[in-house]
């Protein structure tokens, strides 16, 4: 390679290299700000390496799993409260008045946003239904996974008596 | 070893290449983007937790993965482009970039109709999407780059130098799901290249999946070949062999005009 080559070779490859170390300096930097949510346990036990703990009034989200059973209507309008979970044993308690997803299932993974209102209890104003990355007929996730197929309009319960076995009917799925 | 590769350093090898290997991308492109979509929409079996909702990852997963890799194919013509001095690549990198920005933008818009039904919103701040979306202002940006000089060789270098350092965000859309938590999912096919792990769909929706990705590839190919074409002839339309071309008839050149 002739050298006037090369040292443009050896210049865009400086530049590339210099700017891949800055931004990999920035988003380390940056790591826990880029989350887009807390995990229950960094709610209750503390997040990063220092154990910083969400102050009550903070407007935060969290992400996790509905703990199966936990989900709970209030009188008969769209207020509902369930427990998220992770790697366990740390719980945290959601309050949410509104439409839940279609996905919102026992066992689902959920992200919601809202305020701290207790050091474990979250009012939330906005609940998201997170899915994971596998896709299968609903045949194949029976004989594999042991679920059955409930059509959308049944996945919700209607009231509060049959919450239990209506959700264990349409198979939590929480295998993350 | 690289010295088969000298002559096409004139456009006019370019542009012979670019005929002849032209009706390989293009028509099995449009067939295998048939076979796909009317595979994939409907006769590929529902999804157990999404049900019918889950087919437009036929358009958004190919949409998505040839993004990046149009990215990647501009980030090499734009070093080539620097090196080498080679006009040819500069003008590949003006008929990547908006091609590939389709392609993001495709990503983008069939992700957030998926998003609004599955996950409840039409778009959040997370790794993934906030990545994804600098991808698609780092195509504009190399568009706009390109013609904001008076003197194209100039606007072509810059334009390159962006494609080039915009090559950072490649490795950050791909393992942003696994570097932070996000409300996206982490990745069911390219996992099988930078996990070695194998894909968590199964196989009578996988097959019509990879269809389309490999039908998506070959339309946007033909795109950006019919594109630097396009260029080729444009610059030098008073060159002999341009000329020759034009007066040959729009026969066999059709479909580079």
């Amino acid at each position: 390679m002739n050298p006037r080559r090369k040292k443009r070779l050896i210049m865009t490859g400086g530049i590339l290299a210099g700017f891949a170390l800055a931004t990999g300096l920035v988003l380390y930097a940056l790591s826990q700000n880029i989350d887009l949510f807390y995990t229950p346990t960094e709610i209750v036990e503390g997040k990063g390496s220092d154990k910083t703990l969400p102050e009550v009034g903070q407007r935060l989200r969290i992400g996790g799993l509905v703990v199966p059973g936990s989900v709970r209507r209030e009188g008969s309008g769209l207020s509902v409260a369930f427990n998220l979970v992770d790697v366990g044993p740390a719980e945290v308690t959601v309050e949410y008045e509104g439409i839940l997803p279609d996905l919102f299932r026992e066992g689902q993974g959920i992200v919601a946003q809202g305020t701290l209102v207790a050091p474990n209890r979250i009012k939330a104003s906005q609940v998201l239904a997170r899915h994971d990355e596998e896709y299968m007929p609903p045949a194949l996730a029976e004989a594999l996974k042991g679920i059955q197929h409930v059509p959308p309009s049944q996945w919700q319960v209607e009231d509060d008596e049959n919450t239990n076995e209506d959700d264990e009917s349409s198979g939590g799925y929480y295998d993350r | 070893m690289w010295r088969w590769l000298h002559p096409y350093a004139k456009s006019e090898a370019t542009f012979a290449l670019n005929q002849k290997i032209l009706p390989w991308f293009l028509i099995p492109g449009l067939l295998l983007t048939a076979v796909g979509l009317v595979w994939g929409l409907a006769y590929a079996p529902p999804d157990y937790q999404q049900g019918e909702s889950y087919r437009i990852i036929f358009v958004h997963v190919p949409a998505a993965i040839w993004s990046m890799g149009f990215y990647v194919s501009m980030a090499i013509a734009g070093l080539i482009a620097l090196v080498w001095q080679i006009r040819t690549a500069e003008l590949a990198v003006l008929a990547i970039a908006p091609v590939g920005a389709a392609l993001t933008f495709i990503s983008l818009f069939t992700g957030a109709v998926w998003g609004q039904p599955m996950w409840g919103t039409w778009w959040v701040w997370d790794a993934r999407l906030t990545s994804q979306l600098i991808l698609l202002f780092l195509y504009l940006g190399v568009m706009a780059l390109y013609v904001a000089f008076e003197d194209e060789r100039a606007g072509g270098k810059a334009a390159s130098i962006l494609a080039l350092v915009g090559v950072i965000n490649i490795p950050i859309i791909h393992y942003s799901v696994y570097w932070w938590n996000t409300l996206h999912q982490q990745s069911t096919i390219t996992k099988v290249i930078t996990r070695f792990e194998s894909p968590s769909i199964a196989p009578e929706m996988l097959w019509p999946l990879v269809v389309n990705i490999f039908a998506f590839m070959g339309l946007a190919a033909a795109l950006v070949i019919m594109r630097l074409n396009n260029e080729l002839l444009r610059r030098e339309i008073h060159r002999p062999w341009a000329q020759k071309v034009l007066n040959s008839g729009d026969k066999e050149n059709s479909n580079a005009v």
